[in-house]
């Protein structure tokens, strides 16, 4: 297929994924300012939502505080932030209608639907009080999209560079979410796996819908360390970074097959997947867990690099 | 202006091919028309197809409005219709190859040479150079107008990358899902094929260099072209790759496109880029639609592109004049398709002539297209008059005078009910290395106000399924 074509695919794929991410780092950051927390005098809540949505450069240029009014638009629909999730959504319609002839009818109604919806918001769509609403109408049309990609699209290298940009920027977005908490400073009087600490862990898991695994894979109080390996380890977990690579080494084993060639990402990819099989969380907060996020999101990105210098260009 | 003839009919005689859809739209209620209407239109947004307007701003995803009632030719007229066409267009090719080649034509003394070769429109890159199968507008759009019962005039020949077939493919498509009943009651002649017969006509005209299955591609300037939608949509009915400029590239005079698994090579372009784009080393170097060396591939028979380049200079509006002139010289048949009476505002007596009768005129720019730049005499201000007389005189080359043809009236579902409107039709004529293909149809363009006749659809104007029935 054209190198464009997959180019094209793999950044819709992206986009929608980045879509609904942005939503739920935005659910975080609703779940955390609920706490109403007060540290050196301003909340932090918001501020850590921005970092975690990688929008600290942008964000401070045009707001001198992040109060929920400022996060909420900036991240929600923005034009001058790519990453808003109005402009996620026109980036992958832009994508899709690029390369209609590669999409199914469905995977076209759904990426269009979508774009055509999102321009019928109105103002007072995303006040705090009101727009929860537009996330979980996004979260929905995500799920909608990846449904569409799972059913509809015949098993070819269109799907498979359909479902690196997915696995990609899932694995980006999770590491992000998990690092919301790095963020969010805990107030002095507070301890670490005190009250508060416990709320806000609970707050990242419900974020990538995983409360529930936790505790039919635990079966206990939530602890910041088993949430992290959840997120982090779990294949099972499916918005986990281990499970993001299961799916990501599968697609590029099927590119190779399908080419008859490998190259730097598949190195790459099995580099990223091997650690996160045989790392254990103890390692993981040895090291920190701040600094091993960073690390994956880097090595993560790179790993988007080799994919696009490989086939998408 | 006399009365328009209207194709169903008048004061109660309907004509034979309206008799089914006279009587649907005497029976039918104003609000099932209203309905259906909406209907088509949430079909038309949700398939995408739409259609931004050259600098005008605005919403670049506009639709065309689509008018519900189909307008029906019978099996007799397409027939004639259909035979007037493929000859025009044969003799239109005979003329761009005899042009860059030979140039009998000129040397006959029956167009004049100036015209040709001192034509914006005439490329010399293209000399002395044959392309596969003496084929240079692969794809015409012949614009007709009807005026009586058996007038058709030819108003323009579109050679170099007409537009709106698929519009004639999804009207119908939306046509069928919301009148089955009216289907059922008609025998209509189907269009589906088309996308098959351009594939077909495409790759007859594979360049000799070509060995064993020649591999065909669509080559667009991108999603903001306003007729990206159509790209998109017959590279996806064809079962071509749609390309733009930088997912080709040459290498020693061949052409390939950029794939996952590396180079792949291109036999035929269906290019929908104007020629001044195809190549920035041979024409506007700052073209980024296009691909480097393009034409040194050409040229070297390794690649055909369609339509070929050069091909507009027999679209030009002051070439148009001799149309029945080539058909006569290259066929040695009489034409069957009238050209409308034209005057050339370059020369002395003919501009008289049109400065004194503006006001019943219409005036075209010889190089404008869809509408802009026209003077409808009978329906401008004495002082828009004046000020295209000015025009005229600053630039008599430019300009070419018709009469204003009362062009035939359909019924159209407008704002007051069901009322007659002008319309055109854009048949699409495809030309192969052996034979002439035209899908039975084509695009009927109707001017939406009450008594304009401008069809364009960058002025407001809008589209309708055409019928042929069966004989």
């Amino acid at each position: 297929m054209l190198s464009r074509t997959a180019d094209n695919l793999f950044w819709l794929a992206r986009y929608m994924e980045r879509a609904e991410n942005m939503a739920r780092i935005l659910e975080a950051g609703y779940r955390l300012a609920a706490m109403g927390t007060v540290v050196g005098g301003g909340h932090t809540e918001w501020h850590s939502t921005i970092v975690a949505a990688g929008c600290e450069a942008g964000f401070y240029e045009k707001h001198a505080e992040a109060t929920a009014e400022a996060a909420i638009d900036y991240l929600a629909r923005d034009p001058d932030n790519p990453s808003s999730i109005i402009s996620c959504i026109q980036t992958a319609r832009r994508n899709g209608r690029a390369v209609r002839t590669a999409l199914s009818a469905d995977m076209w109604d759904a990426v269009n639907g979508s774009w055509l919806q999102a321009r019928g918001f109105a103002d007072e769509d995303f006040a705090p009080d009101t727009v929860r609403r537009v996330l979980d109408w996004v979260k929905e049309r995500s799920l909608l999209f990846t449904g569409c990609v799972g059913s509809t699209m015949m098993r070819n290298d269109a799907y498979w560079f359909t479902r690196l940009g997915t696995f990609i920027e899932r694995a980006d977005s999770t590491a992000r979410i998990l690092d919301v908490k790095y963020n969010v400073l805990l107030p002095t009087y507070e301890t670490v796996g005190g009250g508060l600490d416990y709320v806000q862990w609970t707050a990242i898991l419900r974020a990538v819908s995983a409360g529930r695994a936790y505790h039919w894979i635990y079966r206990r109080e939530v602890k910041p360390w088993l949430v992290a390996e959840l997120l982090i380890l779990k294949p099972e977990m499916p918005r986990s970074l281990a499970a993001c690579f299961v799916e990501i080494t599968r697609t590029l084993d099927l590119l190779a097959g399908a080419y008859g060639r490998q190259g730097e990402a598949h190195r790459l990819a099995g580099q990223i997947h091997a650690r996160l099989r045989f790392t254990r969380i103890d390692d993981i907060f040895q090291v920190g867990l701040h600094e091993f996020l960073t690390e994956f999101i880097d090595s993560n990105v790179r790993l988007g690099h080799e994919v696009s210098k490989q086939y998408l260009t | 202006m006399t009365a328009a003839f209207d194709e169903m009919g008048t004061e109660g005689v309907v004509r034979a091919p309206y008799r089914t859809i006279g009587d649907w739209l005497a029976t039918t209620p104003p609000e099932v028309f209203a309905h259906k209407r909406r209907e088509a239109e949430i079909l038309f947004r949700r398939i995408g197809i739409t259609f931004a307007v050259y600098g005008e701003g605005g919403d670049p995803e506009r639709l065309i409005p689509f008018d519900i009632v189909p307008r029906v030719l019978g099996a007799g007229e397409w027939d004639f219709l259909a035979r007037g066409l493929e000859q025009r267009a044969r003799a239109l090719n005979a003329f761009i190859h005899d042009v860059y080649n030979d140039r009998d034509i000129l040397r006959a003394g029956k167009v004049p040479e100036a015209l040709v070769l001192q034509n914006e429109s005439y490329l010399p890159i293209m000399q002395g150079f044959s392309v596969p199968g003496r084929v240079y507008t692969h794809i015409a759009g012949i614009d007709v107008v009807r005026v009586t019962e058996n007038e058709f005039y030819v108003l323009e020949d579109n050679c170099r990358t007409p537009s709106g077939v698929s519009y004639m493919l999804e009207g119908r498509e939306v046509m069928m899902r919301l009148f089955p009943d009216l289907f059922a009651r008609h025998r209509v002649q189907p269009v589906s094929r088309y996308p098959e017969a351009l594939l077909e006509t495409l790759l007859s005209v594979a360049p000799p260099a070509c060995k064993g299955d020649p591999v065909a591609v669509l080559l667009t300037p991108g999603p903001y072209n306003s007729a990206y939608y159509e790209h998109s949509f017959l590279a996806d009915e064809m079962g071509v790759e749609l390309v733009e400029g930088p997912d080709l590239f040459v290498d020693d005079d061949i052409v390939y496109m950029r794939t996952t698994q590396g180079p792949k090579r291109v036999d035929v372009v269906y290019r929908r880029i104007d020629d001044s784009f195809l190549d920035p080393e041979a024409f506007r170097p700052d073209s980024a639609l296009g691909v480097p060396g393009l034409m040194n591939a050409y040229r070297a028979g390794t690649v055909t592109l369609a339509n070929a380049v050069g091909a507009g200079i027999a679209d030009d509006k002051a070439v148009y004049i001799h149309v029945p002139e080539m058909v006569r010289f290259y066929l040695g048949e009489e034409p069957i398709l009238k050209n409308v009476p034209t005057w050339s505002c370059a020369k002395a007596d003919e501009r008289a002539y049109v400065l004194e009768h503006l006001a019943e005129l219409v005036v075209k720019d010889v190089h404008g297209s869809g509408g802009y730049g026209m003077l409808v005499g009978p329906h401008a201000t004495k002082a828009e008059c004046a000020a295209f007389a000015d025009k005229i005189k600053a630039a008599p080359d430019r300009y070419i005078a018709q009469p204003t043809l009362a062009l035939s009236t359909c019924p159209t579902f407008v704002e007051q009910g069901v009322a007659p409107r002008h319309v055109d039709l854009r048949p699409f004529v495809l030309v192969g290395r052996d034979k002439v293909t035209i899908v039975p149809g084509g695009l009927t363009r109707v001017a939406l106000r009450d008594g304009s006749l401008v069809v364009n659809s960058s002025q407001g104007g809008g589209t309708k399924d055409t019928w042929v029935l069966e004989g």
